[in-house]
């Protein structure tokens, strides 16, 4: 069997994808982002609810697409609920590194994220693996309101 | 199942002209079933590329040097070689383009820009690629002309008994696929264009995918402009053309301005060629247009009939096997179609199935393949799409169904 393969779907990254946790609509967020993945038809809608420092007090998602963007989205909101804002902006740019850098190590700060080490063998699945980051980093760039991101651009249209 | 005269072609021996299908992929025999994107090239493209940089390179039409004739030269008897291959009246009608999609770009900003206004109306369809789209919508932002789209049935088909009701008077421009590049239906050209004629309407001709797969002859088929791509079959990148046909061409303005396509020029203004030449400012893609000649030479060899054949020989064999999957969704029609099929598994979305193919040198694509529409249309994000050309054969569809069973293995 193929390794690279086997680490990029290993079973835990296959079940998140198929039972996605922090999936459904968050009625009281005061954030949304929707974000696409036009090369493959990844979708997210990212639901953000902040305390009163702008930490993640509670998020969820739904969408749909492949199975690294998905257990991706899963993986990201189990990690990040409850986290500072500072938190969040560093377990991103570890998040980016740890898909796209061939030899970095991986830092313990990601704790199960580091599940997602395989996508760095596969560059075109970056940006699915990014989606939801990229969806929360828009999501802490504002307040409220509703906003849209796409992989492709990385241009935000309101 | 549609049956077609078995071809008498060693297909086989013709791989041996393509040095790329030897190639190994993370460990494995290369197949490739994305030709729909971009073909392979054999080699007497790959020499006649060569030959030319090594012996004709120079600029065209301007220089009075040897070279410069030699470039020339060859440049227009490729324009001539293009003529023929499409069977138009004469080699003016050919103007040289980077592609389909500037070839339709041209036609959208030249003679839309200058022929339609607000109250026109285009007649395009839900299965069009991107490239038959969206200049028009841009052309509809700047002039106020609207579109219209036929329908695409559930098999894959265009609705045509609804074409009557669209193609009423207002519309100027019917613009359609040949073959669709996601479900591989081919569409009834010649009667679509007497349809459009009937009403005084023109017609623009998407022929990407047909190009290099069947014969085409445009005063048979009637259509006003064509427009293709070198790079699908078997010509090099940057290289397509735009056929126009005569009587509507020189009423066309410019397009691009610059060298070449001027006949004088002062500060203030300039005099233009004729047509081809007034729409093929700067120096052209020489080296691509003689590759796309090369490319032609090499089809006809074979014959676009033998090639039609395989392909139809390839499709159905790959629908056949495709069915035996399990939690398998095919797309385009069950009659005869063009060489590939677009599929979804319930076992894994597209991209995930390309990968894993991938990783077993089994090159599809998976996606939206430029066609967001009409996958909105049929409620998938994408498909998983494997295309054919002369080059594969029937053991690579089976090894793709070995490698498909195998995913449906490890996705579960």
């Amino acid at each position: 069997m193929n390794s690279e393969l086997e680490e990029l779907y290993q079973e835990v990254i296959l079940d998140h994808s198929r039972r996605p946790r922090n999936f459904g609509d968050l009625p009281d967020a005061a954030v949304r982002v929707h974000g696409d993945n036009p090369a493959c038809g990844d979708e997210i809608h990212l639901g953000v609810k902040f305390d009163a420092d702008g930490g993640l007090q509670d998020i969820k998602f739904t969408g749909h697409g492949c199975a690294i963007s998905q257990a991706s989205a899963s993986l990201m909101t189990m990690k990040l609920k409850g986290k500072s804002r500072a938190e969040v902006l560093e377990m991103f740019r570890a998040f980016h590194d740890l898909v796209t850098e061939e030899a970095a190590e991986a830092p313990k700060l990601l704790g199960d994220l580091r599940l997602m080490q395989g996508v760095r063998k596969f560059p075109q699945r970056v940006k699915c693996a990014m989606l939801a980051w990229r969806a929360v980093e828009q999501a802490l760039q504002q307040d409220t309101g509703e906003s849209t991101i796409s992989t492709e651009t990385d241009l935000v249209a309101s | 199942m549609h049956q077609v005269a078995r071809s008498s072609v060693d297909w086989n021996a013709i791989r041996e002209d393509f040095p790329i299908l030897r190639e190994q992929v993370h460990g494995h025999p290369l197949i490739y079933f994305d030709s729909a994107a971009t073909s392979q090239k054999p080699r007497n493209v790959l020499n006649a590329l060569r030959h030319y940089y090594e012996h004709e390179n120079a600029n065209v039409h301007r220089g009075l040097h040897e070279l410069s004739s030699r470039a020339t030269d060859a440049y227009e008897k490729s324009r001539k070689r293009v003529a023929s291959y499409l069977g138009a009246a004469t080699a003016d009608e050919i103007v040289f383009t980077r592609g389909t999609t500037e070839s339709i770009n041209l036609v959208a900003q030249a003679w839309g820009g200058k022929f339609l206004r607000a109250g026109d109306a285009i007649l395009l369809t839900e299965m069009e690629h991107h490239s038959n789209l969206v200049p028009w919508q841009l052309l509809a932002e700047r002039t106020g002309v609207r579109l219209r789209f036929v329908p695409v049935r559930d098999d894959g088909t265009l609705a045509l008994d609804q074409l009557s009701s669209l193609l009423t008077p207002e519309v100027k421009l019917f613009a359609f696929t040949h073959i669709s590049n996601s479900l591989g239906t081919i569409n009834p050209v010649a009667e679509l264009c007497a349809k459009a004629r009937a009403i005084g309407a023109l017609t623009l001709v998407d022929a990407a995918q047909s190009i290099g797969h069947l014969a085409i002859d445009v005063q048979e088929l009637g259509c006003d402009f064509l427009a293709f791509s070198g790079h699908k079959m078997c010509g090099p990148t940057g290289i397509g053309a735009l056929y126009v046909r005569a009587e509507i061409l020189d009423a066309i303005p410019p397009w691009h301005g610059g060298g070449e396509m001027i006949v004088s020029v002062t500060l203030e203004k300039s005099a233009f060629k004729k047509a081809p030449h007034r729409f093929e400012a700067g120096t052209p893609n020489i080296a691509g247009a003689i590759g796309l000649a090369a490319a032609i030479d090499y089809i006809e060899r074979i014959g676009r009939a033998e090639i039609f054949k395989h392909d139809v020989d390839l499709a159905n064999y790959a629908m056949h096997r495709l069915a035996e999957l399990p939690g398998i969704r095919l797309f385009g029609p069950s009659g005869p179609r063009g060489a590939l099929v677009g599929f979804v598994m319930e076992a894994a979305h597209p991209h995930d199935l390309t990968t894993f193919a991938d990783q077993y040198g089994l090159a599809m694509r998976g996606g939206h393949h430029c066609n967001q529409p009409l996958m909105r249309r049929f409620g998938v994000p994408g498909t998983t799409r494997a295309s054919f050309y002369f080059y594969n054969m029937k053991e690579e569809i089976d090894r793709m169904i070995e490698i498909l069973r195998e995913a449906v293995r490890f996705f579960k």
